[in-house]
Order: structure tokens, then sequence, then C-alpha cells
């Protein structure tokens, strides 16, 4: 605050671009020149371009912030720091996504081929096997998930934006919220909890799998709903109303087509969120090898859980094991991003005219 | 006329019919969200009776049931916390970017790339942690045990394989940041245009502009979305689960070998092979990580809706 009440002047003086370029390439140059000698003399393994950037990111945003202090003064030099110390922050988060992304893609190529997508893992041992099962598991799940959470959900919202008033309404929204942060193993202990009780502990089967990530899925479903209702503008409802709508059909009629756009993203969304949970599925479902296309009966393989016991319990060839974990989490990875990326066009494909 | 009236009775009836039959279809999937979380609570409670009830001989070899979840409640508020200190500057530095320093036509799609991360299976995080990060990290490790080994955070031995609670705590952080960046970013962008129009026209820099006019403005949002992130971090399974090799102990030493697991995780890698008071005894330690989630996130909602309140009047 102090520096408004009493703002030291800053100085007229300005650095250039140029002058900003040359101290970027100043500190690039002695970043790599770092640890290309690191490397030469064999301190390090190899020539390390990650920590190289890094470096060179750092002494750059230490570089200017000392030549605009001397230059320009304290209060351009620190808004210099905070610019630089901002945008590092930026890339560095991007570090992991794209390792991560560059990873899934270099390990889980090899066993990307029409094997790992037509057979499963029954009698498999070491090389071969694919995960069929587990991707028809995956499927079956999610969409029993799914026709359980958006008919509630969608209600849901439909019934706090339009109907709901008083106390009803505003425990419901309390309880979404609350619901929007159980933890995923908790909603798979509770389908456990649930179906033990009635049939007998022990039990594994998809439902159980399909109601733990429904718990996950309806807060998620009602949220974007009730946004995405509450953007329509009440003109439209209260004409519809002057022509004598009666309000369930002015819902069905206007609003619902209306928000569509928007409602249809948010299912996709939520189903994006639900289809790489693990936790709950391990402990409901459980795994097989074998395909299982009944979901009320038997344990069930998912994708998810077919990465991680690939990884946690490997055979004798080990790297067979791990291959196809990894090609089991870029499938997951390409499922994913392609339902984020659809839910994003249809956002804007189906987006009113009055809205977009 | 008179046909017209009778008509218009007619169809207004089966108008009445359909009103009642959706308010009530609304109002039934309302109350079934309530039903839904008093069963989660009910059933929990009830399958977890057994484990608190039991006499404390039989579980947990002998132990009790108490000295076997302390341990676990420390690592799960531990890794949470530290995740929570990597995460934070970090995120509040990408919102600030994304909102404030970023090229307008630039920064939506910024926002997309960082909640791209958000999208990203547990489980593939936890498969990366485990073969990227751990052995990336493992002599940087080192380093810090031969030269900082004196503060005890970093008290040697050093992990082999670089599997320990801090490279748990990088990758919960990477998880949690894109809730944490999406809130704080939307709370950044609500600052009152005319505050910052104010601070920058009496000749604020743009960074003095932030400091006097967005972040007083956005302290409540980010604090509630540190605690939505908290949230998330302390429900966290898979990633520590297959990061950690985990041991039964309270320790805050970083880097070593032996480290605390965390409720979620323990239960993830118990569970399959548990029977009869074991798996209750699972289900008594889910609840207690429900009702600390519960707790965390209750405060945070209190802390926003505070806030709605408040900003009405702008």
């Amino acid at each position: 605050m102090s520096a408004l009440v009493v703002p030291a002047p800053t100085s007229a003086r300005h650095l250039s671009k140029t002058v900003m370029w040359i101290t970027a390439g100043v500190s690039a140059l002695v970043a790599f020149g770092i640890f290309a000698v690191l490397s030469a003399a064999g301190i390090s393994e190899g020539f390390n371009i990650v920590a190289a950037v890094f470096v060179s990111a750092i002494l750059f945003v230490l570089l200017s912030y000392v030549l605009s202090r001397i230059v320009e003064g304290r209060r351009k030099a620190s808004d210099r720091l905070a610019t630089g110390l901002v945008t590092t922050a930026f890339i560095v988060a991007l570090l992991p996504l794209v390792s991560l992304v560059s990873t899934a893609f270099v390990n889980g190529l090899p066993r990307l081929d029409a094997t790992f997508f037509n057979s499963s893992m029954r009698n498999v041992v070491g090389e071969g096997g694919g995960g069929l099962h587990a991707i028809i598991g995956t499927l079956e799940i999610t969409l029993a998930a799914t026709v359980i959470s958006v008919p509630i959900g969608i209600m849901t919202a439909i019934y706090l934006v339009e109907y709901g008033t008083g106390r009803l309404a505003k425990a419901i929204t309390f309880f979404v919220d609350v619901m929007t942060g159980i933890p995923s193993i908790v909603a798979g202990l509770f389908a456990f909890a649930l179906f033990a009780i009635v049939l007998g502990p022990g039990i594994r089967f998809g439902i159980g799998g399909a109601v733990a990530l429904s718990i996950l899925m309806i807060p998620v479903v009602v949220r974007s709903t009730e946004e995405m209702l509450k953007l329509v503008p009440n003109e439209l409802r209260e004409a519809s109303y002057a022509l004598g709508v009666p309000k369930w059909l002015t819902i069905v009629k206007i609003v619902i087509p209306t928000a569509i756009g928007g409602i249809i993203t948010g299912v996709m969304l939520s189903i994006s969120r639900i289809i790489g949970e693990t936790a709950p599925l391990l402990i409901i479902v459980g795994m097989s090898t074998s395909m299982n296309y009944n979901l009320f009966s038997d344990r069930m393989a998912t994708l998810p859980v077919f990465v991680y016991t690939q990884y946690a319990s490997q055979g004798s060839d080990a790297q067979a094991y791990i291959d196809r974990a990894w090609t089991g989490a870029l499938v997951l990875i390409f499922i994913v991003m392609a339902l984020n990326l659809i839910a994003r066009l249809v956002s804007k494909l189906l987006a009113p005219k009055g809205l977009r | 006329m008179a046909i017209e009236v009778q008509e218009s009775n007619q169809a207004k009836a089966p108008g009445r019919m359909g009103d009642k039959v959706f308010s009530t279809s609304s109002l039934v999937a309302g109350s079934l969200i309530l039903a839904v979380l008093a069963a989660v609570a009910i059933f929990l409670v009830a399958q977890s009776l057994p484990a608190f009830l039991a006499d404390p001989a039989d579980v947990n070899d002998g132990q009790g049931f108490w000295t076997y979840v302390i341990p676990l409640v420390f690592g799960t508020i531990w890794a949470a916390a530290l995740a929570l200190v990597i995460a934070l500057p970090f995120a509040i530095g990408i919102a600030l970017f994304i909102s404030h320093f970023a090229p307008r036509k630039l920064a939506q799609g910024l926002g997309y790339v960082i909640d791209l991360l958000a999208a990203v299976p547990s489980v593939v995080f936890g498969l990366w942690g485990i073969t990227v990060l751990a052995p990336a990290v493992q002599p940087f490790y080192s380093w810090l045990v031969d030269n900082l080994g004196w503060i005890p955070l970093f008290a040697g031995p050093v992990s082999g394989t670089g599997r320990s609670i801090l490279t748990v705590a990088v990758v919960l952080a990477v998880m949690i940041l894109p809730i944490i960046t999406a809130l704080s970013r939307e709370i950044f962008l609500q600052t009152p245009r005319l505050h910052e129009e104010a601070a920058l026209a009496l000749g604020a820099t743009r960074w003095e502009m932030i400091k006097v006019a967005v972040l007083p403005f956005g302290r409540p949002g980010i604090i509630s979305a540190t605690m939505l992130g908290l949230g998330r971090a302390l429900g966290e399974t898979m990633a520590v689960a297959m990061v950690l090799s985990p041991s039964v102990i309270i320790s805050f030493a970083l880097i070593q070998s032996q480290n605390p697991t965390t409720i979620a995780a323990n239960i993830a890698l118990n569970f399959p092979e548990a029977h009869d008071l074991g798996v209750n005894v699972l289900i008594a330690t889910g609840l207690i990580l429900f009702l600390i989630t519960l707790l965390v996130n209750s405060l945070a909602r209190m802390v926003i809706n505070r806030r709605k309140a408040f900003s009405g009047a702008n």
C-alpha cells in the first residue's frame, strides 16, 4: 500500500526490448554452457535439457531484475520480477503434463496393436494378451453409471432452479456440495457396505461399481446443469407462460432446449471424470482376466484397474506387464481427452444464439 | 365460443396432470440425493461399528484400533499438507498469469491446457510418478541428504528408489493444481474493473495493481480454493498407493525409505485381501477419512458462501 501512498518516482529511463532479448540470450548461453561442461566432465549423466531450460529461466528473471533495478528503479524492477516468476510458474506447471503425455506415448505405443484390442488376458502369462475385457467392462460400468446419474442429476437441477424454494432446496444445494467432496474410495466403500449387507460379505460385481461411480457423478451433473438452467433468461419462461403453456411443458420445450448444449457438455465432462476412477472399482468390482459381459454377477475387469494390476502384480516377464499397463494408460488418456474435446465442441455448436 | 371454452378446459386438465407428475419427480430426485447421502453415512457407520466395538486384542495384531488409525491419519494429513505447500504458490502464479499477464486471446486456451491436467486419471499419475518422477528426483534427494541432512526434514538415510513421501507430495500437488488454479482464476477475473483501473491511474505498475486490487479482493476465494484442493488431496488414493512403499510409522522425514502412508492408499492396498473384521476395520478408517474431508470441505463452502453474500453488493 505504501508504494501508492508515497510513490517513489519511476525512473524515466526504460530498458528496451533489445536489451531484454540480449539478457535472455546471455542467461540461456550461460545455463546451457554450465550443463554442457558438467556433462562433458562426467559429473552429471548426459545433458539434462529440462534442468538447463529451468536454470536459464531463473537466471533470466534474476538478471533482468538486477538490470532493471539499476536502470529503471525499484518499483519497475519488482514488476519485472513478478512477471518473470508468474510466467515461470506457468511453464513449470506444463512440465509434468508434457512429461506425462510423452512418457505414455513412448511406453504405450509398442503394445498399441490389434492384439490389445481383440483379446483378453485369459490364460496369458508373459507376452501377448490385451485389454479388450477391461475396455468392455469400463464401457459397461460407465454407461450404467451414466444411466443412473443423468436423470437424477438433471431432475435435481430442475427442482433446484425451477421449483425449489425454502429449506429443502437449501439443504439439497449444501449436500450436493458435500457430495462433490466425497473421496472416491469412500464411494467405493459405501457401495461395498450397502451390497455386503444385502447380498452377503465378499460381494464383487459390476453394478456395484456403477453405483459407486454414480455417487461421484451425480453432484457434477447437478452442478453443471444448474448453472446452465440459471443462464436461461426469465423472459423466455414468462413469454411461454403468457401463451398459456403449462410449467412442465415450458421446462421441457423451452428451458431445456435452450440449455441443452451446456447440459450435454456437463454430462460429458462428468463422464470423463469418472471413467478414470480406480479406487472404488478396485474395491467393489475387483479384477478378472476373462471377458464378463454381465454387470450383475462376478468380478469384471476395468481399464484403470487393469492398468493398476498389470503394474502392481508383474509376472515373470515383467516388461510385458509394464508395456500393457502403459498401453492401457494411453488408451485411457485418449478416451478422456476425446471426451473433453467433444464436450467443448458440443458446447460451442449447440450454444443458443443469444448466449453465444 | 362455448366449444372453445370447453376445449381449453380439456387442454388444461392434462397440463395440470403433467405439472404434478413433473414437479413430483423432480422433488423425488432432489430428495433422493439427501437419502443417498444419509445412506452413505448410515451404511459406513453400520459396517464400521464392529471395528469400533471389537475387543482391542482382536484388531491389528492385538494393538487395538486406534494405534492402527493414528499413524494413517497423520500420514494422510502430512502428505496433503505437503502437497498443498508445493501447489499453492504455483497455482496462484498460474491463475495470475492466465487472468492478468497472458495475452487476452491466449488466456482461455491456456486455461484449457491446465484443465487437461485435471482430466488425467489418477492411476496414470501413479504410473508416471513411479517410473519417471521417482528415479528423476532420487539424485536430488541424495544431494539433499549429503548437504542439508542436518535439517530434520531431510534426515537420512536416503531412499534408494526415490519413492518417498516428498515424491508423493509432488504428484499430489500436480493433481490438485488444476482445481486451485481454476477457482482462483475465476475469482481474480471478478476483480472490479474500476479498482484495477483506479490503481493503474494512480501510477501503479501491474504488479502493484495486483497487490493492492486483485489479491485483497481474491483472498477469501484463494482460501476456499485451497481448502477444496486440500480435500481432494486428502482423498487421493491410487497415486499414493502406487508410489509409496508404506509402513505404519509417524515420521516427518521427507526422503527416507520408511514413510507413513495414507488412509485411502492403505484401504486400496489391503482391501482385496481383507476378510472378516479386517474389512470392518478398513471401512472404519474410510469413515474417518470421510469425516476429515467433510470437515475441510464444509469449512471451504462456508467461506465461499459468506463471500457470495458480500460480493452481491458489487
